[in-house]
């Protein structure tokens, strides 16, 4: 290859006007043994080139985490989770809806019967307040132990 | 797309967003970081890589946005780092001088040049992506990706034309 063409491109190459098929002509007259005395100094620079394209990822393509699919497994998911709670809210309403008016509440025929049933029903309701009403009744001591003190201080407190 | 059918898509380009990286970020590890970065990124994007009409040039835009972003979020440490560079430099200078390694002092001249400049020769020069691609890939107009470039490489020519003469002398 001539020099005067070397040189017209190398001009060329510095005003950024060169194509890529140009530019590779040059790299293979620096990266040849014969370069001009004077265009030594190029050697170096597309020398570099070339090498530095040759440098690679040292490391294979890195673990790939599988984000993409993990975000739409989210997605189904959630939507399962509320698929569930929506079935089992709705099957348990379903069910108290129909339980409570087929709830056999039981009747007598006979009024003596009944009559004894209604005693029998309240003296267990009344056996079973006046078991609330003992409890109350500490309630009691606590108030008289709360009468005392306030009293007593009143007396102090109008003593001094 | 699956796993292997995504490596198999990133093959042909992930030397290329490492060494994009690599050009602007300097250390290796830190471009082997961006590179993973992006690369999951990518496969995050999976379903809507399709659209793109070309892959390769949006993860290369990708690629920069994303080492830009790592500069700006530590200038100050970068400052510091281009400055022991630089302090290395010099002091290797006497030292180094009969081997002349030229080829890492053509990579030391281009770690010097602004971040712009740096994208556009690695690219062009290095990558030798078309300016239609590298238009694209930086949202830039040709012309001026044009007198970057040539910015760019009168700058590492001077620089190494010093250096040359140094070496000879």
């Amino acid at each position: 290859m001539e020099l005067a063409k070397i040189e017209y491109l190398l001009d060329k190459y510095f005003q950024g006007e060169t194509s890529i098929a140009e530019e590779k002509e040059l790299r293979t007259y620096f990266s040849s043994s014969d370069v001009a005395q004077h265009l030594e100094q190029y050697k170096a620079i597309f020398g570099y080139f070339v090498a530095a394209k040759e440098q690679q990822l040292a490391s294979q393509v890195p673990h790939l985490p599988t984000l993409g699919n993990k975000k739409r497994n989210v997605t189904w998911l959630s939507l399962a989770a509320s698929v569930v709670v929506l079935l089992g809210i709705g099957t348990y309403a379903f069910r108290n809806y129909e339980a409570s008016p087929s709830e056999n509440l039981g009747t007598y025929d006979d009024p003596e019967e009944a009559f004894r049933a209604t005693q029998k029903a309240l003296s267990l309701l009344s056996n079973n307040v006046n078991v609330g009403i003992a409890s109350v009744q500490y309630f009691q001591e606590y108030q008289t132990t709360k009468n005392m003190i306030f009293i007593d201080t009143r007396i102090q407190s109008v003593g001094l | 797309m699956n796993q292997n059918e995504f490596v198999r898509l990133v093959n042909p380009f992930k030397d290329k967003v490492f060494r994009l990286a690599k050009r602007l970020l300097v250390s290796t590890e830190e471009a082997e970081d961006a590179t993973q970065e992006v690369l999951v990124k990518l496969w995050n994007r999976n379903g809507t890589l399709a659209e793109f009409s070309s892959v390769e040039a949006f993860a290369m835009t990708m690629t920069k946005n994303y080492c830009l972003d790592q500069l700006k979020a530590k200038r100050s440490g970068n400052l510091k780092i281009v400055h022991t560079n630089y302090v290395d430099r010099e002091a290797g200078l006497d030292k180094q001088m009969e081997d002349l390694d030229s080829l890492s002092w053509v990579e030391k001249i281009m770690d010097q040049l602004p971040v712009q400049q740096r994208l556009i020769i690695q690219m062009r020069d290095i990558e030798q992506y078309e300016f239609e691609e590298i238009a694209k890939i930086l949202e830039m107009n040709e012309s001026a990706i044009r007198v970057a470039l040539s910015r760019a490489r009168k700058t590492i020519r001077d620089n190494m034309t010093k250096t040359h003469n140094y070496g000879i002398s």
